[in-house]
């Protein structure tokens, strides 16, 4: 081979090499630790895993966040990406604050949230002022898992809908103007640009953002673990509590194993659901 | 190690005049390129150039790397003694160790930390590899158990009858045996779990309580007469992710009303113990899932009274020693079941410095650092040594506790658990899995204990751990009655 045809293989070869040792060796090392007990390949460390007291808790309250707040993040960077659309000045001041959650690093959102839902935090102040509430009152106890939920979901969606809007707003600017005005030529509303023309075009990006998101709510821990903690059990903090405290390195690559299956499987769905024929693309 | 950061700077500073070289060179081949005429040419030398260049600087660049990181991981000089410790880890801790505890000590001292569940790891590691860097270890008795069966640590005999002036007591030597015939770690520091309230919280007590003799019965009461008069439930306990329920089942709900752990964990008595427990919660905070540390409701006001191991509560009675009370655990109807803590110092078998690591742990046993270690980390001596006139009042308030629980005429001593090695936390798991079904989750004693003791069996089963005090002594692994 000519010296001239290796050099793109050999200036790829360093990120390749790292991936592979640094992804794809530790990936093939869980998934052998995964199906292996005792010295033998078994299924114990998923029976332990699924015979957990916090296992049920741990699978619905994921699904739970991510059914809720994966949508609302995408209805509402929807809102604000055509929202963005229509500036005509102060465009990436808008994006820039908008994005700044998420500059926040997880921990920190999650601590952010904290401070304004415990029991002396924000929002208590704010009612025990307004006369609603005669006392501190817990919102994040096991005693009301409703309020809970709710205050997990809002702040995932604080958190996470600007990442989605990145994307979005991305691929709105790739739509050409031309589409709009030919829909406003044959009398179409602005509900059925947006229907009709705007959401068709921007399937790729939605695709994107739905599978990023999605993938890493399934990954969710720290504001998770900072708003619940065990009140609230994902299914990655139960692995971190098999890996850490309880030092069960098998049943963590098995809840690992379930994180990337699920977290694939829903990749696929997306893909599946969301495919823009090669024609329609703009 | 200066050297070797020399090193490492002045081979970045090649690679840098590497790459402005190159950089030069290459915007030199282009731009002759751009108005040469024979530009295929040109443009392949100028590739051969870039390729040397790309030779010459990736190998200049794994050098660099290879000492950047030979100068981040120093190794410590061949004078320092390496004192690896499980205990006083947090970085406030681990500096009034380095600048206070041993500033008086002669010898050099290179103080590391390490997690409880690495230490043995790490030895096996060094043991397997054959380079030996640590040669003091400072850990807590059960931690210290599993290196006895790894064969890792010195026996020290000759070191224990040095240190026979200091008065450390019998019964805390013969735990340093480690159930060997030999001395295999000096006693070092002590601490326990103890309870402090508010003393807002007394006149609500049940009449005729003694606070050093409180029963269960007495503080379930206690805390419903604050819940009904108050309206607020101002029981706390750790039960959050970071915090030590755990040892409190273990160590003082069990033995107080079973006697046992293991062998009583379904016990009829058990049954009652946690009838009772799951009562008495209702008029806990129910914030006590997110608690780790109690000294922060305690000084909060969230809580009035509060049981937690001295360290996470001492903040408390040194920050507002007029607001507080120390007190020990309730007892149970088999006793005032507790947990001794007891850290110890032991030598690494094959040590690089075993004289170095005997004259530290000789320090470190003197009166003057027993004290030191007591102001400075609420660490409680193991030495006979009166109290410095000068202990502030928050830590008198604990010594004083911690003196009490263990005088109680009704004490009964529960050891951490012993021998589960690496099954540690799944041991515990147990124990608040077991609490959060009946408590939590208002299943029935005799249900949750049913299902939850044949994976206890199993992890003993597989640890091979014999039962600990105050469960009978066993020949083979501890049984579930």
């Amino acid at each position: 081979m000519r010296r001239g045809a290796a050099t793109p293989y050999l200036l790829i070869a360093p990120a390749t090499a790292l991936l592979c040792v640094l992804f794809l060796v530790p990936l093939v090392q869980t998934i052998a630790l995964a199906f292996r007990a005792n010295g033998t390949i078994s299924l114990d460390n998923f029976a332990s895993m699924t015979g957990d007291i916090n296992f049920n808790d741990a699978v619905v309250n994921t699904v739970e966040v991510i059914v809720l707040s994966v949508p609302l993040q995408l209805a509402l960077a929807l809102g604000m990406a055509m929202m963005l659309q229509h500036l005509k000045r102060g465009r990436d001041i808008v994006i820039w604050i908008w994005s700044i959650p998420l500059g926040i690093s997880d921990l920190a959102a999650g601590l952010v949230w904290l401070a304004i839902l415990t029991d002396h935090g924000y929002l208590n102040t704010v009612l025990y002022h307004l006369g609603i509430i005669d006392g501190p009152r817990s919102w994040l106890t096991y005693e009301t898992p409703l309020a809970l939920l709710i205050a997990i979901v809002v702040e995932e969606t604080w958190r996470a809908t600007a990442i989605v809007l990145v994307i979005l707003a991305a691929g709105v600017q790739l739509v050409p103007k031309e589409y709009a005005e030919a829909a406003d030529v044959f009398g179409a509303s602005p509900w059925q640009r947006f229907t009709r023309v705007m959401l068709p075009l921007l399937r790729p990006s939605i695709q994107s953002a739905l599978i990023l998101r999605t993938v890493l709510a399934f990954e969710m821990f720290a504001t998770v673990v900072a708003l619940g903690g065990q009140n609230f059990p994902v299914l990655m903090s139960e692995t971190f509590n098999a890996q850490y405290f309880q030092q069960n390195y098998g049943v963590a690559a098995a809840y690992a194993v379930l994180i990337m299956a699920a977290s694939l499987a829903a990749t696929l769905v997306f893909l599946r659901l969301l495919r823009t024929p090669p024609e329609q693309l703009p | 190690m200066m050297q070797r950061r020399i090193a490492a700077l002045s081979s970045l500073r090649l690679f840098m005049v590497l790459q402005t070289r190159c950089h030069c060179e290459r915007s030199e081949a282009t731009r002759v390129g751009m108005r040469a005429i024979d530009r295929p040419r040109l443009l392949r030398s100028a590739r051969n150039d870039m390729g040397r260049c790309w030779r010459l600087t990736s190998v200049t660049v794994l050098a660099g790397v290879v000492m950047l990181l030979a100068a981040a991981f120093p190794q410590p000089a061949a004078a320092d003694t390496v004192f690896l410790s499980t205990q006083l880890r947090p970085i406030e801790e681990a500096q009034k160790m380095r600048d206070v505890i041993l500033k008086d000590y002669q010898g050099h001292v290179t103080y590391v930390v390490e997690q409880p569940a690495q230490l043995p790891v790490r030895v096996q590691a060094e043991m397997q590899g054959g380079t030996h860097t640590i040669s003091a270890i400072g850990a807590l008795h059960g931690e210290l158990e599993p290196l006895v069966t790894l064969q890792a640590l010195t026996p020290l005999d000759t070191l224990a009858a040095k240190l026979t002036d200091r008065g450390i007591p019998a019964a805390l030597m013969a735990l340093g045996k480690l159930g060997t015939s030999q001395q295999m770690y000096i006693p070092w520091m002590q601490a326990t779990y103890f309870m402090v309230a508010n003393k807002q919280a007394l006149p609500y007590l049940p009449k005729g309580a003694d606070l050093n003799a409180l029963t269960y019965a007495q503080l379930a009461d206690w805390a419903a007469a604050i819940h009904a008069k108050t309206g607020r439930r101002l029981l706390g306990f750790p039960a959050g992710p970071q915090g030590l329920m755990h040892r409190f089942v273990e160590g003082f709900l069990y033995p107080s009303y079973t006697g046992g752990l293991v062998t009583t964990f379904r016990s009829p008595a058990a049954e009652d113990m946690w009838t009772q427990f799951a009562a008495l919660w209702k008029d806990v905070n129910p914030d006590s899932t997110r608690y780790g540390f109690m000294q922060e409701p305690l000084l909060s006001g969230d809580v009035w009274i509060a049981f937690d191991h001295v360290a996470r509560l001492l903040d408390a009675l040194r920050q507002k020693p007029d607001d507080f009370v120390a007190f020990p655990a309730p007892a149970g109807p088999k006793g005032r079941g507790y947990m001794p803590v007891l850290a110890g110092l032991a030598i690494a078998k094959d040590a690089p410095d075993p004289s170095g690591a005997a004259s530290l742990i000789d320090y470190l046993t003197q009166p003057a650092a027993q004290l030191a270690t007591e102001k400075a980390v609420g660490f409680f001596p193991v030495v006979n040594v009166a109290p410095p006139a000068d202990l502030d009042p928050g830590t008198k308030l604990a010594a004083a506790a911690i003196a009490a629980t263990q005088s109680a005429k009704d004490a009964l001593p529960a050891l951490l658990p012993v021998g589960l090695g690496t099954h540690g936390g799944e041991f515990d798991k147990v124990m608040l899995d077991t609490l959060q079904l009946i408590v939590l989750r208002h299943e029935k004693p005799q249900a949750a204990l049913a299902r939850e003791a044949p994976i206890l069996q199993k992890i003993l089963d597989e640890a091979k751990a014999p039962c600990w005090a105050p469960d009978p002594p066993s020949t083979g692994a501890c049984q579930v009655k």
